[in-house]
C-alpha cells in the first residue's frame, strides 16, 4: 500500500475545469462533490427539522402555547417528520457517504452514471424546495402527520397535494441513486475486488439500493393516488365512493417500512467500517454481516402491516406479521454480536469515531429491543400511537442512523476535507448529545408506557413532570448538535492538515491522498486481500 | 468531468433494466389496488367493463404491438448501418404511438360524454364499486398514456440522435434502452386490456 499523499495531483476540492466556484460545484459530475452537495443541503434541513422539534418540546412545557396554536402544532409535527425522514434520514448515509465512498471503496473512479447522479441531486433539491413551498402556499402547512393517512389527507384544506408531490420527487431521486449504486457495484469493482472482498459498507449500500428501487415506486404511486384523489376524486381511498382508507395504509407501509431499513442499513455498514479500523483487526463474521444486510432487506420488506395492527386485520395476518417482525431482529442481532466480537481482543485505539460508533450500538440496541416489544401483538395494541412509539422511533432513527451518521462523518471527515477536527471539542459535544438524547427519548418511552398519546397538543397533569424532563433533555441535545456541527465547520475551514491515513485504516480510501484527487486513483488498484486485512494482526 | 466517463454498454443496459423494475413496481402498486377492489366489487367491475369499447381496446393493442415490432426492426437496421431505415422505423413507431393516444383520446371523450368520469354527477348515482372501477380505469390508462407520451418523446429524441450520427452501428445502446422502455409500455398495456376491457 503505497502512500500517494505527496503526489502533485490536485484534490477534488480544487477547480480544475473551465468552470470555477459555485458554477463548477453545481454542474459537477464528480461523485465526491455530489456527496458534499448532499451533505451541505442535509445539514441545513437537519437544523430546520431540529429547530421545529425544539419548539414542539417547548410547547409541551405549556407556557409557550400562546405562541403556537394547536393547528400550528399539527403542522409542526408533520413538517418535522417530512423534513427529517424524507430529507435527512432516508437519503442521509447513502447520498452523502455512499456517493463519496462507494466508488473509492471498490476502487472505481466514479459511479456508473455520473450525470444521472447529479440529476438525482437536483431532484432532491427540487423535492426539498417543493416541501418548503408547501408550508407557505395553498391552504397552509399540511397537518396530517408525515404518514398522510387517508381519508383525512383527502379532506384537509391544507396543502397536502404539494407536500405529497414533494415526497414523490424525493422518491424519484432515491430510486435513481439506487439504480446508480447497484450498477456501480456490479460493473465497476476494481480487478481482484470480488464480491466477498468488498468492504461491508458497500454491501450495506448495495442492499439498501435494492430496497430503494423495489419499495420506493410503491409509495410513489400511492402518493400520486392521493393527489389524484384530492384533485379529481377517483375514489380509491375515499370510503364515500367505495374506496378503502386501509388500502392506503397498506400501500404506504409497503414502502415506508422497508424505508426504515433504507435508513438503518447504510448506518450499519458505516459501523462495520469503523470498528475494524479502531480495533486493528479484521471484522468478525464478514459473510454473516454481509448476508444479514440482504436478509434485513428481504425480510424487512414483509413486515409492513405491523404498523396497522389496530387498523383492522385478520388474526392470521396479525400473527404472521408479528412473527416476521420478530424475525427481523435476528439479522440485526447477528450484526450487533459480530461487532462486539470484532472488538474482543482487538488493540483498541480509542478515537472519536469509535466513541460514536459504540454509542450507536448502545442506542440502537434500545431502539431495536423496543421494536421487538412492539412486534408482540398485545404490547403493540397497548402502546399504539403513544409516546412509546415516538421514543422507539427516535432511538432507531436518531440514536441509530443519526449517531452512525455522526460516527461516519467523524471517521471520514479527514479524508473528505483533508483537515482534522479538534478531538477534545468532539468529546465535549458527545456528553450533551448522549445525556440529552437519553433524557429526551427514554423519558418518551416511559411517558408512552404510562399512556401519553402521541401528536397531542396538550397533556394531562400527571404527565407534566416527565414532559419537563424530556424538554430539558432536548436543550442538551440541541446544544450538543450545535457544538458538534460547529466543531466540524470550524475544522473544515481551518483545521490542521490531515494525513492520508490518520486512523491506520486498510480499506482503499486510506491509500489515496486526503482530500482525494479528482480521479481518485492515479492507477486502478488491484485487490489481493479481504477488506480488513491488518498486516500487524496476529492470526 | 466527462472525461472520466467511459463506455460501458452492459452497465447502461443493467441500469435500464433496473429502471424498468421500478416502473413495474410502480404499476404493481396499482395492480394491487385493482386486485383488492375487484375482489371487493366483482359484480360492479363486471358491469363497469361492459361500458368499455372492446373493439377500440383491441385495435389499440394491435397498434402498440406493431409499434414494438417496428422498434425492434429499427435496432436490426442500425446494426446493419442502415441509418435511413432506422429513422423511418423510429418515426413509424412514433406514429403508431400517436395513433394509440388518439384512439385512447376518443375513448376517454366518449366516457366523458356519458358522464362516466370521477366525481361526475352521473357516476355518483352508480354503485360504489363502479365509481372505483372508473377511478382506477382513468388512473391506470392515464398513467399508461403518460408513459406512451414519454416514450414518444424518447423515441423522437433517439431518431434525432440517429440523424446526428451519435447512434451508430458500433454504438447503439441508447436505442436499445429506448426500445426496452417502449416494450415495457407495451407489456403494461397487455395487462391493462384484460383487466379492464375483457373483465366483463
Amino acid at each position: 500500500m503505497s502512500d500517494h499523499a505527496t503526489t502533485i495531483e490536485p484534490s477534488f476540492l480544487v477547480d480544475t475545469g473551465t468552470r470555477k466556484g459555485l458554477v463548477a460545484w453545481l454542474t459537477t459530475t464528480d461523485h465526491k462533490r455530489i456527496g458534499l452537495l448532499y451533505l451541505y443541503a442535509m445539514t441545513c434541513f437537519f437544523l430546520v427539522g431540529m429547530g421545529i422539534g425544539f419548539v414542539m418540546r417547548l410547547v409541551q412545557l405549556t407556557s409557550f402555547q400562546e405562541l403556537v396554536s394547536a393547528q400550528t402544532y399539527n403542522a409542526m409535527f408533520t413538517v418535522h417528520g417530512v423534513i427529517m425522514i424524507f430529507l435527512f434520514v432516508i437519503p442521509g448515509l447513502p447520498a452523502v457517504f455512499g456517493n463519496f465512498f462507494l466508488p473509492i471503496l471498490i476502487g472505481a473512479k466514479d459511479v456508473s452514471f455520473p450525470r444521472l447522479n447529479l440529476t438525482s441531486w437536483y431532484f432532491y433539491m427540487a423535492g426539498a424546495i417543493l416541501a418548503v413551498l408547501s408550508l407557505f402556499t395553498g391552504g397552509g402547512a399540511p397537518d396530517t402527520g408525515w404518514t398522510f393517512y387517508a381519508p383525512f389527507s383527502l379532506r384537509t384544506g391544507t396543502n397536502v397535494s404539494l407536500a405529497v408531490f414533494a415526497a414523490f420527487v424525493l422518491g424519484f431521486s432515491s430510486m435513481l441513486t439506487g439504480i446508480n449504486f447497484i450498477t456501480t457495484v456490479v460493473r465497476l469493482r476494481a480487478p481482484g475486488m470480488t464480491w466477498f472482498r468488498m468492504p461491508l459498507f458497500c454491501w450495506a449500500v448495495f442492499a439498501t439500493a435494492w430496497i430503494q428501487i423495489l419499495a420506493t415506486p410503491i409509495v410513489a404511486i400511492t402518493l400520486v393516488l392521493v393527489i389524484l384523489e384530492r384533485a379529481f376524486g377517483i375514489g380509491v381511498f375515499d370510503p364515500a365512493k367505495g374506496g378503502d382508507p386501509v388500502l392506503y395504509q397498506h400501500l404506504f407501509w409497503i414502502y415506508s417500512h422497508p424505508a426504515v431499513y433504507i435508513m438503518i442499513l447504510p448506518a450499519m455498514g458505516a459501523i462495520s467500517e469503523i470498528l475494524p479500523t479502531f480495533a486493528k483487526r479484521t471484522i468478525f463474521g464478514y459473510k454473516a454481516i454481509a448476508f444479514s444486510s440482504l436478509a434485513i432487506a428481504g425480510v424487512g420488506s414483509l413486515v409492513w402491516a405491523h404498523h396497522m395492527f389496530t387498523s383492522g386485520m385478520s388474526p392470521l395476518a396479525q400473527l404472521l406479521f408479528s412473527l416476521l417482525t420478530m424475525v427481523v431482529a435476528v439479522p440485526s442481532a447477528i450484526k450487533v454480536f459480530n461487532w462486539v466480537s470484532t472488538l474482543y481482543k482487538g488493540s483498541i485505539d480509542f478515537q472519536p469515531p469509535l466513541l460514536f460508533a459504540l454509542t450507536f450500538i448502545f442506542l440502537f440496541c434500545i431502539g431495536g429491543l423496543t421494536g421487538v416489544m412492539q412486534g408482540a401483538l398485545a404490547i403493540n395494541i397497548a402502546v399504539h400511537d403513544t409516546y412509546f412509539i415516538v421514543g422507539h422511533f427516535h432511538y432507531v432513527m436518531f440514536g441509530g442512523t443519526g449517531f452512525a451518521f455522526f460516527a461516519a462523518l467523524l471517521y471520514w471527515f479527514p479524508k473528505m476535507f483533508g483537515r482534522m477536527y479538534s478531538k477534545n471539542a468532539i468529546y465535549a459535544s458527545w456528553f450533551p448529545l448522549f445525556v440529552g438524547f437519553n433524557l429526551l427519548y427514554f423519558t418518551m418511552l416511559i411517558l408512552g408506557l404510562e399512556g401519553m398519546p402521541r401528536r397531542y397538543y396538550v397533556h394531562l397533569p400527571q404527565y407534566h413532570t416527565l414532559h419537563v424532563v424530556a424538554t430539558v433533555g432536548s436543550w442538551f441535545l440541541v446544544a450538543g448538535v450545535l457544538m458538534f456541527i460547529g466543531t466540524l465547520v470550524r475544522a473544515a475551514v481551518k483545521g490542521s492538515r490531515a494525513e492520508a491515513n490518520p486512523w491506520g485504516g486498510v480499506t482503499l480510501e486510506w491509500t489515496i491522498a486526503s482530500p482525494p484527487p479528482v480521479e481518485n486513483f492515479a492507477e486502478i488498484p488491484t485487490v489481493t486481500t479481504g477488506p480488513y486485512h491488518f498486516p500487524q494482526e496476529a492470526r | 468531468m466527462t472525461e472520466l466517463m467511459h463506455r460501458d454498454d452492459q452497465g447502461a443496459k443493467l441500469g435500464m433494466w433496473l429502471f424498468l423494475v421500478t416502473e413495474m413496481v410502480l404499476f404493481g402498486g396499482l395492480f394491487v389496488a385493482y386486485s383488492y377492489m375487484r375482489y371487493r366489487y366483482p359484480a360492479e367491475f363486471h358491469h363497469g367493463g361492459q361500458e368499455l369499447n372492446v373493439t377500440l381496446g383491441v385495435v389499440n393493442t394491435v397498434v402498440l404491438l406493431t409499434s414494438s415490432l417496428t422498434v425492434v426492426l429499427s435496432i436490426v437496421a442500425i446494426q446493419r448501418a442502415d441509418r435511413r431505415t432506422t429513422m423511418a422505423l423510429l418515426y413509424a413507431t412514433v406514429g403508431l404511438g400517436l395513433t394509440f393516444l388518439v384512439i385512447k383520446g376518443f375513448e376517454w371523450a366518449a366516457k366523458f360524454q356519458h358522464g362516466l368520469y370521477p366525481s361526475s354527477a352521473h357516476l355518483a348515482t352508480l354503485p360504489a364499486g363502479e365509481q372505483v372501477f372508473f377511478g382506477l380505469y382513468f388512473t391506470m390508462t392515464g398513467l399508461h398514456g403518460l408513459h406512451v407520451l414519454v416514450g414518444i418523446c424518447v423515441l423522437s429524441a433517439l431518431a434525432r440522435m440517429v440523424a446526428r450520427g451519435s447512434i451508430r452501428q458500433d454504438h447503439y445502446v441508447h436505442l436499445e434502452n429506448g426500445g426496452l422502455y417502449w416494450h415495457l409500455v407495451d407489456v403494461i398495456w397487455i395487462f391493462l386490456l384484460p383487466l379492464f376491457y375483457l373483465a366483463a
